[in-house]
């Protein structure tokens, strides 16, 4: 029941791999030498750890709708045949089919491009997976615009803001291959749906090993600083820490936190970046509308406290076309770009404050 | 009319013999629209007809086919049963609260604040209900997982599932009729209630479903065609569902009349969704009360 190749994925895979460059890195290299960062890995070991997982757990199958290659799930497919069903292009229905094999007791893991998950299946999603409780784990991959000059048809910058509305479903992004080990394994534990947004497949590792304690709704912070909090999560995740680093050096002490999970927010971590710090950027690869940084404006607004507050993203646009690494520095959600927002906030919050009586 | 649910004990699948069976699955469809039409007094308002065309079919999975446990709903080994056209869920209700899934007088409180029982059912609030349904075009889906869980839980379960023929234009059910013929899904049994009208009409004037058995042999499924008022043709085609040897999933095509058993409601597009009041909710009770009567012909 494994599909053939996909068309487009090993094309994916050389055209996209490599980790997100500034606009004057990208400029330097030649196409062939847009190879791997030193400290990148492949993050698309969904297969391989439910693999696994599934050597243990009976209930575990995978479902694909013709992205075994691209997604990986490949890998879970050449050594649990008879627990793997690719359904072709044909996403609605692999959810549907997904909520009937959880019904039956099974733990689904579907895996397709997130433009098509969350977008074409929202309906399904809601209704056969959330309403019903399936715990039915989505991988959303190529997530964002880590699909370049494919195109708003295989972007994915809504996702967040169509899963998080929906009750019951947990929404929760993978920087890297360790974090994603970590969801993976906490997800069997869950009882419910997870929306997991993930990434192109190859991305900067932020995590050396597994996370310690990782648990859905529990955001991790990573660095430590008392100037400006950066909230982040997923492909943003590492962009944050090397612009932390870059802040570090002009005498600014950022603290990162992971956001790992959208939905349900960790609002006790948002109250105490706006209490501890008081200057607060969201950086998300998302439309600034209704993604990780409106879930983190929701909580700031009823927390009542003043603070000074911005979300870096897409601006609520259809992005240009280009390769990842150039629209990452062209929307500058690379860590130039970061840095540069976070000093521009900070430049504000004196002169705001500088204003008041 | 006051109606009350029947609560004698149902006969074991099979002990019956069939004239008796035939006088069961009678008085069980007369139930499910006698108690639709009562529901739907209380809501103020229902689908009457889409209900009452799969009334005979509803009965006869109920208490001839399905392999079932009401004292124990979540039983993994039972047949599953998806309403995949959700809006018939006040036929289903009653039927389960005779085969003794909860109590009858739990229906009283039908669509009120609260409810465990809506116009679509939830199975997480409905006992017997194996999934949630209403969105139209999910459902065979679903079945679909079901059929392939039994297949990798190594159980012999059937998965049966009704759809409607209006709902046949959403494209999802065909990705998974093309997915359930491709995985040579024998244990599912697709059930189409082909009353002829959807909301706005005839199929056929609003988005034609025929050839509708070629469709579904095109993509890989054994087709049979009934009549699904007709016990005989019914029965038939469900027993062989259980017994058959081919290893392509089953499309029992169910010819029916919508609005079935009510003249005035019969192949009226205007009944989909209706509310009788006063003695017009009486004579319809009077009406069914009487049985089945000859289909009136269309002029």
């Amino acid at each position: 029941m494994t599909g053939g190749q996909a068309a487009g994925p090993q094309e994916i895979a050389g055209v996209f791999r490599g980790s997100a460059g500034t606009a004057e890195s990208l400029r330097d290299r030649k196409p062939t030498e847009q190879g791997i960062a030193a400290r990148s890995i492949p993050t698309f070991v969904a297969g391989e750890e439910l693999a696994d997982l599934a050597d243990r757990d009976e209930r575990i199958v995978v479902l694909t709708a013709d992205l075994a290659s691209a997604g990986r799930t490949i890998d879970f497919a050449n050594r649990h045949q008879d627990r793997f069903f690719n359904v072709g292009v044909a996403e609605q229905n692999m959810v549907s089919v997904a909520a009937g094999l959880a019904s039956a007791g099974l733990r689904p893991f579907v895996s397709t491009f997130a433009a098509y998950l969350a977008l074409l299946c929202c309906e399904q999603i809601r209704t056969d997976l959330a309403y019903t409780g399936m715990p039915v784990v989505m991988l959303a991959h190529h997530s964002g615009m880590t699909l370049g000059y494919y195109g708003t048809s295989h972007h994915a910058l809504e996702d967040l803001s169509a899963m998080r509305t929906i009750a019951g479903l947990t929404v929760v992004c993978a920087c890297d291959a360790n974090e994603l080990r970590a969801i993976l394994r906490a997800s069997l534990g869950h009882d419910g749906p997870v929306y997991v947004r993930m990434g192109r497949g190859r991305d900067p590792e932020v995590y050396a090993d597994v996370p310690d304690g990782f648990a859905f709704g529990k955001a991790i912070r990573l660095r430590e600083g008392s100037d400006i909090a950066l909230l982040t999560a997923g492909s943003q995740v590492r962009p944050c820490l090397d612009a932390a680093d870059t802040l570090t050096e002009e005498g600014i002490a950022a603290r990162v936190v992971d956001l790992h999970t959208i939905s349900p927010v960790d609002a006790a971590e948002v109250r105490a970046a706006v209490d501890d710090i008081g200057t607060v950027l969201t950086v998300e690869e998302h439309n600034i509308t209704g993604g990780l940084g409106a879930a983190v404006a929701e909580v700031i607004a009823e927390h009542g406290r003043a603070v000074s507050f911005r979300r870096h993203g897409v601006p609520d646009v259809h992005v240009v076309l280009g390769p990842p690494a150039a629209l990452y520095a062209y929307y500058e959600l690379d860590a130039a770009g970061v840095a540069r927002h976070a000093r521009n906030l900070l430049q504000h919050a004196s002169h705001t404050r500088g204003s008041r009586p | 009319m006051a109606v009350t649910l029947n609560t004698a004990p149902i006969p074991a699948a099979g002990t019956l013999q069939r004239s008796d069976m035939l006088s069961l699955l009678t008085a069980k469809a007369k139930l499910v629209r006698q108690q639709t039409v009562r529901l739907s007094g209380i809501a103020g308002a229902g689908h009457y007809t889409g209900t009452f065309s799969c009334a005979e079919l509803l009965a006869a999975l109920y208490y001839s086919q399905l392999r079932v446990r009401p004292a124990e709903p979540a039983w993994p080994g039972r047949d599953r049963f998806v309403l995949s056209k959700g809006h018939a869920a006040i036929g289903l209700y009653p039927l389960l609260a005779d085969l003794g899934y909860f109590p009858a007088g739990l229906l009283d409180n039908y669509t009120r604040l609260n409810s465990r029982f809506g116009d679509h059912p939830d199975m997480r609030k409905v006992p017997g209900a194996d999934f949630s349904s209403g969105s139209l075009g999910h459902g065979l889906s679903v079945a679909l997982g079901m059929a392939l869980a039994a297949r990798v839980t190594g159980r012999d379960y059937l998965t049966y599932c009704m759809l409607g023929d209006g709902e046949l234009a959403e494209g999802q059910v065909w990705s998974a009729a093309m997915a359930a013929g491709h995985f040579r899904a024998a244990g599912l049994v697709a059930i189409v209630d082909r009353n002829q009208l959807s909301i706005d009409g005839s199929t056929e004037d609003v988005m034609g479903v025929e050839p509708l058995g070629d469709k579904f042999a095109a993509f890989r499924w054994e087709v049979r065609r009934i009549d699904g008022h007709d016990y005989d043709q019914i029965l038939e085609a469900f027993g062989y569902a259980r017994d058959r040897a081919d290893d392509r999933p089953l499309c029992v095509i169910a010819d029916t009349v919508k609005g079935r058993g009510v003249r005035r409601m019969e192949l009226d597009k205007d009944w989909h969704v209706g509310n009788l009041t006063g003695p017009d909710y009486d004579d319809v009770m009077v009406e069914l009360e009487a049985g089945l009567q000859p289909v009136r012909s269309l002029g």
